[in-house]
């Protein structure tokens, strides 16, 4: 870790308040955008991300002034709009859905920008739209109790808290329409109130995380922390805390990331955008929550994948044995995996494992140069033979299918590991003796 | 220039286009006149808002759209093909429903050029290389889409999410890098920042020729692949059937969109590119539903806007020009959405109109007759006088649940059209049907009867409740639809055969009408 921070660094109270706005914007945004993730309106976030920015234009224009509730209520309406356009668009002009997106925030992200140029202010320039201006946001404070607070923490705690109790209050509601939007209808929760309730909240957080994160970067709040929570776990109440935690650790992450980071990559001394950094700092949160999720991780389903196919192939190997013992002959083991292979495809070394993996399960044991099964490995043998051969007769004579085109699909029906469907298959074509190729087929235990 | 009477010349061919089968020719000509109307429009505003200061914006408004000055002509010509290339690209990405995939990836291009210009500019070059830095706004956006694929494919999350984590989360990479290179001091970054809003005033002759020379190039790349990209978009499935390489198809597409977003940056900024490619496809959609029309349409609008944007921004420079050319874009969506023959708004509300025209004539008809059957119509004029019956008007008032002011419309209509004579009355209002009248009421009454028929013996459906849904689908039963019915519900005896000329009888009560018998 000697050299991942820098010597001089110091961390001021201004960095702790830096870090305390930007937990709370993306706390505050974080909430609710886990309806929109799970809803799949991800883009919808997005679209009003950029159409309030004319709001905030216009508003600025006529006030002269950034912040108030006047910005808050005049978000709120525009959001609205914009959701009630895009619809608009959706079903009455027939735009898919999609495209009626892109239309409607492009023109009016352009339209802002339009209207920016003329407010044609420090406060109010095309570069703090974009990414934010948390670092002077932080200097704007105000005094309550002896303490100086900046302001933008004030209004992020009170958005956060309005947030968290609007969801507090409907949860059940959010959670069903959520997750059964026509149930939700059904029970007369009024989705399309419920839709409209979720933008004006959406259209509100983005409005006061704005000054501290930029439009664009609003939106990496409202999805990215919800998305990786949405990896980790399966349950709402769960996802929301995650979420929340999430967007907390990428603000401090974030925001030591855009001190320290620089200096990496050979630019000692510089620090960075924060705002930038804390989408960054999410951004690894996904791509770790992507790799190592309980139950959804990349590498727990790649495990789970690789177990099926080491089995698969270890009850290939055993039935491979147990034909070749069936005839009375013997084999080494290498014979035995080159036999392997030549039948199912399997590579030299996995083959070489799941053999070594018979062995270690007592399935198998080998003197040298001859290859034998064991009781218990006979057992196992036996009942993939068996379950092969009855697919076999299942398959031509309840299927029609002709007898020489059945191996290939018994093949892959002979590992189903359904507890009681060998008993059932067996019962269904009447305990044949023999296979469709004549071979016999093993009594069951 | 007259914009005026132009303008009126091209409402009244948008007019009559409303009626007239679509050619192409003809689409080409609206979506002409449609260019001219907007570009009389900042004329007219200048001719009449501004007076004597007004002369030199007037001069240098001309100037700009007739292109008389060189470097304009150069900007603008380069821009307005640029728009064209967008609008056929972003049609086939549009019907591909990838739309918002050239959101994501614009907007990933951000740390390629801060990248790119971090990694010239630590090799001893100037950093602002235009290929270079194109070259690493190309490789980001590529890398971006590959994520997005990626993510798709292997998670539960998504595509509206994976779009917005890798947009957001590249952007915000692209800030904090474009962060370090405005404050590490490694020579000026300010060119770095027309690439986020677009620099089109600011436009070099190369930088113009770059992107007409690829406009063109992607254009003809899609004029070529035509028949391959058309069976992508519509049917991927049978495309594949037939062996052509879908997935390779997909690639070339993703490539198209990836080269027109990178020569697109220089003029409207990797924010707004995304405008481009959406808004002009969204736009022809409106026009037509055939593609190479739709694509033809596109390519216009596209132009157009980009014509006009950069003309605008010509003249104003202090308007970024990026933007501009969106809102133009937008304008003529709207235009489109509302005027558009094939799916515009205003066609669809004609067209609903006239249905309900219809729908209210057929019930109105059809109550009249029904007073008749049941024998409420009161003798007015002596039936010898070629007169049968007169319905009371508040008898009919009563059968369908009308309200005071119903039928208004539909009955001056019916009368003009000669369906229908009013007789004022001592009693009230006497409705009576013309033999024209006649003919039609008893077609749509043996319409709405084979109907009921038909629903009570196969769909089993209660005699009292089949009069409701019939009157759904009576007004459009086609005549081979009406033949069929005949045929099969005269076979089983449920109706009286087509030949005698007899109504089917009402399979149920008719509604008590209460009125004077």
């Amino acid at each position: 870790m000697i050299g991942l921070i820098p010597a001089d660094f110091a961390w001021r109270s201004g960095d702790t308040w830096t870090v305390v706005v930007g937990a709370l914007a993306a706390a505050a945004c974080a909430l609710p955008g886990n309806f929109l993730v799970l809803r799949r309106l991800s883009l919808m976030g997005d679209a009003i991300s950029h159409a309030v920015l004319p709001g905030l234009a216009a508003a600025f224009l006529i006030s002269g002034s950034l912040g108030g509730v006047e910005m808050l209520i005049g978000a709120a309406v525009v959001g609205v709009l914009t959701a009630a356009l895009t619809q608009w668009l959706h079903s009455v002009a027939r735009v898919e859905e999609s495209a009626a997106l892109g239309v409607v925030f492009s023109v009016l992200f352009a339209l802002g920008l339009v209207l920016i140029r003329q407010a044609d202010s420090i406060d109010l320039d095309p570069d703090c739209v974009l990414y934010g201006q948390i670092e002077t946001a932080v200097l704007r404070t105000t005094e309550i109790g002896g303490w100086q607070v900046p302001e933008a923490a004030l209004t992020l705690m009170g958005v956060l808290m309005v947030n968290v109790l609007v969801i507090a209050l409907l949860f059940k509601e959010l959670r069903l329409a959520a997750f059964d939007p026509a149930l939700a209808a059904a029970l007369g929760f009024r989705p399309l109130l419920l839709h409209y309730a979720l933008m004006t909240l959406v259209a509100m957080t983005t409005v006061a995380a704005f000054e501290s994160v930029g439009s664009i970067l609003v939106i990496a709040m409202l999805i990215v922390p919800a998305a990786a929570a949405r990896l980790l776990t399966d349950r709402l109440l769960p996802m929301l805390l995650l979420s929340g935690l999430i967007a907390v650790i990428g603000a401090a992450g974030g925001h030591l990331l855009a001190i320290v980071a620089p200096g990496w990559f050979g630019y000692p001394g510089v620090s960075t955008s924060t705002a930038g950094m804390i989408c960054v700092a999410v951004g690894l949160q996904f791509g770790l929550a992507l790799l190592i999720a309980p139950r959804h991780g990349l590498i727990v389903r790649s495990l789970r994948r690789a177990n099926l196919r080491a089995r698969i192939l270890r009850e290939d190997i055993l039935g491979v044995l147990y034909r070749v013992e069936e005839s009375g002959r013997e084999i080494s083991a290498a014979v035995l995996r080159s036999l392997v292979r030549a039948a199912v495809g399997s590579g030299p070394l996995a083959t070489r494992l799941a053999l070594a993996g018979l062995k270690r399960r007592g399935m198998v044991r080998g003197a040298e140069g001859r290859i034998r099964l064991t009781e218990p490995g006979s057992v196992a043998a036996r009942s993939v033979v068996r379950a092969h051969r009855l697919w076999e007769v299942y398959l031509s004579e309840r299927l029609g299918l002709r007898p020489d085109h059945v191996h290939g699909t018994a093949e892959r029906l002979e590992h189903l590991a359904a507890p009681g469907i060998r008993e059932v298959l067996a019962g269904d074509v009447g305990e044949p003796a023999r296979d469709p190729h004549g071979t016999e087929i093993p009594r069951g235990e | 220039m007259n914009g005026r009477a132009a303008g009126v010349r091209g409402l009244a061919l948008l007019a009559a286009g409303y009626r007239i089968p679509l050619q192409p020719g003809r689409l080409l000509q609206r979506v002409a006149l449609i260019a001219i109307l907007l570009m009389a429009l900042p004329t007219a505003h200048a001719q009449t808002g501004l007076g004597a200061s007004g002369e030199s914006l007037l001069s240098r408004y001309a100037d700009v759209l007739l292109l008389r000055d060189y470097n304009t002509r150069v900007v603008v010509t380069g821009v307005s093909l640029l728009g064209a290339a967008c609008g056929v690209v972003g049609t086939f990405t549009l019907l591909r429903k990838r739309a918002l995939l050239a959101d994501a990836l614009s907007h990933a291009m951000l740390p390629g050029i801060g990248i790119a210009f971090l990694v010239m500019a630590g090799m001893g070059g100037s950093g602002k290389w235009l290929p270079g830095l194109l070259a690493g706004a190309a490789s980001s956006g590529v890398v971006s889409v590959l994520v997005i694929l990626g993510i798709v494919r292997s998670t539960r999350i998504r595509e509206d999410a994976a779009l917005g984590i890798v947009l957001s989360v590249f952007f915000g990479f692209g800030a904090a890098v474009l962060g370090v290179v405005q404050r590490s001091g490694s020579g000026s970054a300010a060119g770095l920042n027309a690439f986020i809003y677009g620099k089109t005033a600011a436009m070099l002759w190369s930088d113009a020729v770059l992107i007409g020379v690829t406009a063109v190039l992607v254009t003809a790349v899609c004029v070529a692949m035509f028949r391959d990209f058309q069976m992508l978009c519509f049917d991927s499935g049978y495309a594949r059937t037939l062996g052509r390489p879908t997935a390779l198809l997909d690639v070339l597409l993703m490539g198209l969109v990836v080269t027109v977003t990178v020569v697109g940056l220089q003029a409207v900024g990797l924010i707004l590119v995304i405008a481009l490619l959406v808004i002009p496809a969204a736009a022809a959609r409106f026009w037509s539903e055939r593609l190479p029309v739709i694509v033809t349409a596109a390519a216009a609008i596209g132009a157009t806007s980009g014509f006009i944007g950069a003309a605008v921004s010509a003249v104003h420079p202090r308007l970024p020009a990026g933007a501009l050319i969106v809102l133009v874009g937008g304008a003529m969506f709207g235009i489109s959405m509302l005027l558009g023959p094939a799916r515009g708004v205003l066609r669809a509300a004609v067209r609903h109109w006239g249905l309900a025209r219809r729908v209210a004539r057929q019930h109105l008809l059809r109550a009249v007759h029904e007073l008749h059957e049941q024998g409420s119509a009161v003798p007015s004029t002596p039936r010898s006088a070629g007169g049968s019956g007169g319905a009371p008007l508040a008898a009919l008032r009563r059968l369908r649940s009308w309200g005071a002011g119903q039928p208004g419309r539909a009955l001056h209509a019916a009368q003009r059209e000669g369906l229908l004579e009013l007789q004022r009355e001592p009693r009230g209002v006497l409705v009576r049907l013309t033999p024209a009248g006649r003919a039609a009421a008893e077609r749509i009454v043996r319409n709405h009867r084979l109907w009921e028929l038909y629903l009570i013996s196969h769909a089993d459906i209660a005699p009292s409740h089949v009069d409701r849904d019939a009157d759904m689908v009576e007004h459009v039963l086609d005549p081979g639809m009406i033949a069929e019915l005949e045929a099969r519900l005269t076979a089983e005896g449920a109706a009286p055969p087509a030949e005698s000329g007899a109504l089917p009888p009402s399979p149920h009560p008719l509604p008590a009408t209460g009125g004077p018998r």
